[in-house]
């Protein structure tokens, strides 16, 4: 076991000299070079060498290319343009809101997606299945900033039930030990910022739980269909056991394991990809941080922000699979 | 990865399939033909594509055209009208004009995104495929450094660095596809070389370019149909969403849907119809894609073949 997670942390190595080069060959194969980037297309030809001077432009790109990679290697993403700010303090302080957010999709998605599924497997071509099964396609069908605004419309601004933007009421005063809203409100003992935390989250937790939602619907669906024709089942069946009984001790638990599985792949995804529902809630999360970026061409946000939840999304990842591995017997490691 | 990855593809049903010839592409459309969910996918993507093509003629006004801006104020944008049937958009121009030109820009990004994505891809696993070896191994393992980052963020960053074009939206979102259509085609072309008509082929001493070539790669192609299909639907969203975040095209009154929406933002109370029409638009599109391409998948599907 040990082993194999080893090799896969060595894997991560190629994977990020690999993208940290994408990044870097991108930036600098931009027309006029990244010191017109930076000071836009008028720029005086003096300022652009002394530009190229100051950030190492001028030097041999493979001696760039060694400097940054180490500059990298200790997560120095250097000055954020716009905000003047140092890009890795600036994600790390973020990073609280963006998971709180995708963990309140993700529980969204399986108090919704799992039941749902079971649901629809058990009545293999009913109503109940049939909708299931195009709700699941309609819901990675609906794009997020839509989802997300509809949502926003309806129930934040025509019925007033919950927040239009942000984590906490501006008014609130709240200690930010963690940065997690949640954690934070709950050593100050505040009730009252723990409810209006949580009800911050409702819509874009929805919002951004629906593709998970459906496509843990269907997971589950389809691997509760496979396990009910086992032949277990069916001598569980034929020894007269209760329904409910063979549901728990067996259809659930033999299933769960694909379930698990997707939805430790659907976390990596939320982790990074909560761009476009940061946006719409402004929740200053990563997400929001690198769609502001985009905007203003921040390099050092925009290169810092990918690749760090790149790192995110690999590690989740990895975890699953070592997961995957201790849950399932069955599957050996080499 | 690959073996969670793998279990996962064969539950969703992103099976390899086994295609023979022309007698079954023949099957597969009756199949699809008796299949109501797959009309219906069919029929959402034909009315795009005839939307997208006869836009000019369809559309009752120049989409770019800010004639009625007189009548539009910051608490109120004229809905639909007898005039307007989608009524206007924040600047004052119509917004059924600009849904119609609006499919073309979508039409345009996807299918040309999907043609260098598939393109590209197919190229790289037609070599990890037929060559094996330190081939395979290079080509796969640069397909897993472009797996590492989600593909928004990856079509996200690409765009960023391109600046503001639709060329830049289509190289984006062409980018995440190429690992997908790599690994695809070369996962079915090595269940093809298993085959028994694989060995007998060359045990009758078939060299490798015409056996690749004209038997596995045709056999191998079912799965990458399904792929296409799918990935228009994505491409679609994609689009969207990177016009959504402002890397559409830097002409603000080319009509785009994504952007559509990016503007109705500010008037959500006052013009919710300025969010709904382009919202509802793109989720149809998707949906067809979508639809179409999960009954062709099943279509393709031996397990369930009688």
């Amino acid at each position: 076991m040990l082993k194999f997670i080893l090799r896969r942390l060595l894997l991560l190595i190629p994977i990020l000299i690999g993208l940290s080069f994408l990044l870097f060959v991108w930036v600098r194969a931009l027309p006029g070079g990244p010191a017109t980037a930076l000071l836009g297309e008028r720029a005086t030809p003096e300022r652009v060498a002394q530009v190229n001077a100051a950030y190492g432009f001028d030097k041999p790109v493979l001696e760039q290319y060694v400097k940054y990679l180490g500059r990298v290697a200790r997560l120095e993403f250097g000055q954020s343009i716009t905000l003047r700010k140092d890009v890795t303090d600036e994600l790390f302080r973020r990073f609280p809101a963006t998971i709180e957010l995708a963990m309140a999709a993700m529980t969204f998605a399986i108090c919704v997606g799992v039941p749902l599924g079971f649901a629809a497997a058990k009545r293999e071509r009913s109503w109940v299945d049939n909708t299931a099964v195009i709700a699941s396609l309609a819901g990675v069908s609906i794009p997020v900033f839509f989802l997300a605004q509809i949502l926003k419309w309806i129930f934040a601004l025509q019925l007033n039930w919950f927040p239009t933007i942000g984590r906490l009421q501006p008014t609130r005063e709240l200690e930010h030990v963690t940065n997690f809203n949640t954690i934070d409100s709950i050593l100050a003992m505040d009730m009252g910022a723990l409810g209006d935390t949580l009800k911050h989250l409702v819509l874009p937790g929805i919002a951004l739980g629906t593709i998970p939602l459906a496509i843990i619907a269907r997971i589950t669906r389809a691997s509760v269909l496979e396990v009910l024709n086992e032949d277990y089942v069916r001598t569980a069946r034929a020894k007269g056991m209760s329904r409910r009984i063979i549901d728990r001790r067996h259809v659930l638990r033999n299933a769960l394991l694909p379930i698990v599985t997707v939805v430790g792949l659907q976390t990596g995804l939320l982790l990074s990809g909560a761009v476009l529902t940061e946006t719409v809630f402004a929740w200053g999360g990563i997400g929001q941080l690198i769609s502001g970026a985009v905007l203003d061409k921040d390099y050092p946000v925009i290169q810092g922000g990918v690749l760090f939840l790149a790192v995110v999304f690999v590690l989740v990842n990895l975890t699953v699979d070592v997961l995957y591995a201790v849950i399932d017997p069955r599957i050996r490691v080499h | 990865m690959a073996t969670v990855q793998e279990h996962l593809q064969s539950l969703m049903g992103n099976r390899v399939v086994e295609t023979s010839g022309s007698s079954l592409s023949r099957e597969t459309w009756n199949r699809l033909r008796h299949n109501r969910v797959a009309l219906l996918g069919l029929g959402v993507i034909v009315f795009f594509v005839l939307i997208a093509i006869f836009a000019p003629w369809l559309a009752p006004y120049d989409p770019r055209a800010t004639t009625w801006f007189d009548q539009i104020r910051p608490s109120s944008v004229p809905g639909p009208s007898r005039e307007h049937l989608l009524g206007l958009d924040e600047s004052g121009r119509d917004m059924l004009s600009r849904i119609l030109y609006g499919a073309r820009a979508s039409l345009v990004i996807g299918v040309v995104s999907l043609a260098i994505g598939a393109s590209i891809g197919a190229a790289l696993g037609l070599l990890a495929g037929a060559f094996g070896g330190w081939v395979d191994s290079v080509i796969m393992r640069i397909t897993d450094v472009m797996l590492a980052v989600p593909g928004l963020l990856l079509a996200l960053s690409i765009a960023a660095v391109m600046g503001q074009s639709q060329v830049a939206v289509m190289v984006a979102v062409a980018v995440p596809n190429i690992p997908l259509f790599a690994r695809l085609l070369r996962s079915s072309m090595m269940a093809e070389r298993q085959k028994d008509y694989v060995s007998a082929a060359t045990s009758v001493g078939l060299s490798r370019r015409p056996l690749v070539m004209s038997h596995i790669v045709p056999n191998s192609l079912g799965p990458m149909i399904v792929q296409g299909t799918l990935a228009l639907a994505t491409a679609v969203i994609d689009a969207a969403a990177l016009s959504f975040l402002g890397l559409g095209s830097a002409d603000p009154g080319v009509p785009e849907w994504g952007r559509m929406l990016a503007n109705a933002q500010r008037y959500l109370n006052v013009a919710p119809h300025l969010s709904i029409i382009p919202g509802v638009v793109i989720f149809i599109t998707v949906l067809g894609f979508n639809l179409f391409g999960e009954a062709l998948r099943e279509a393709l599907d031996p397990k369930l073949r009688r």
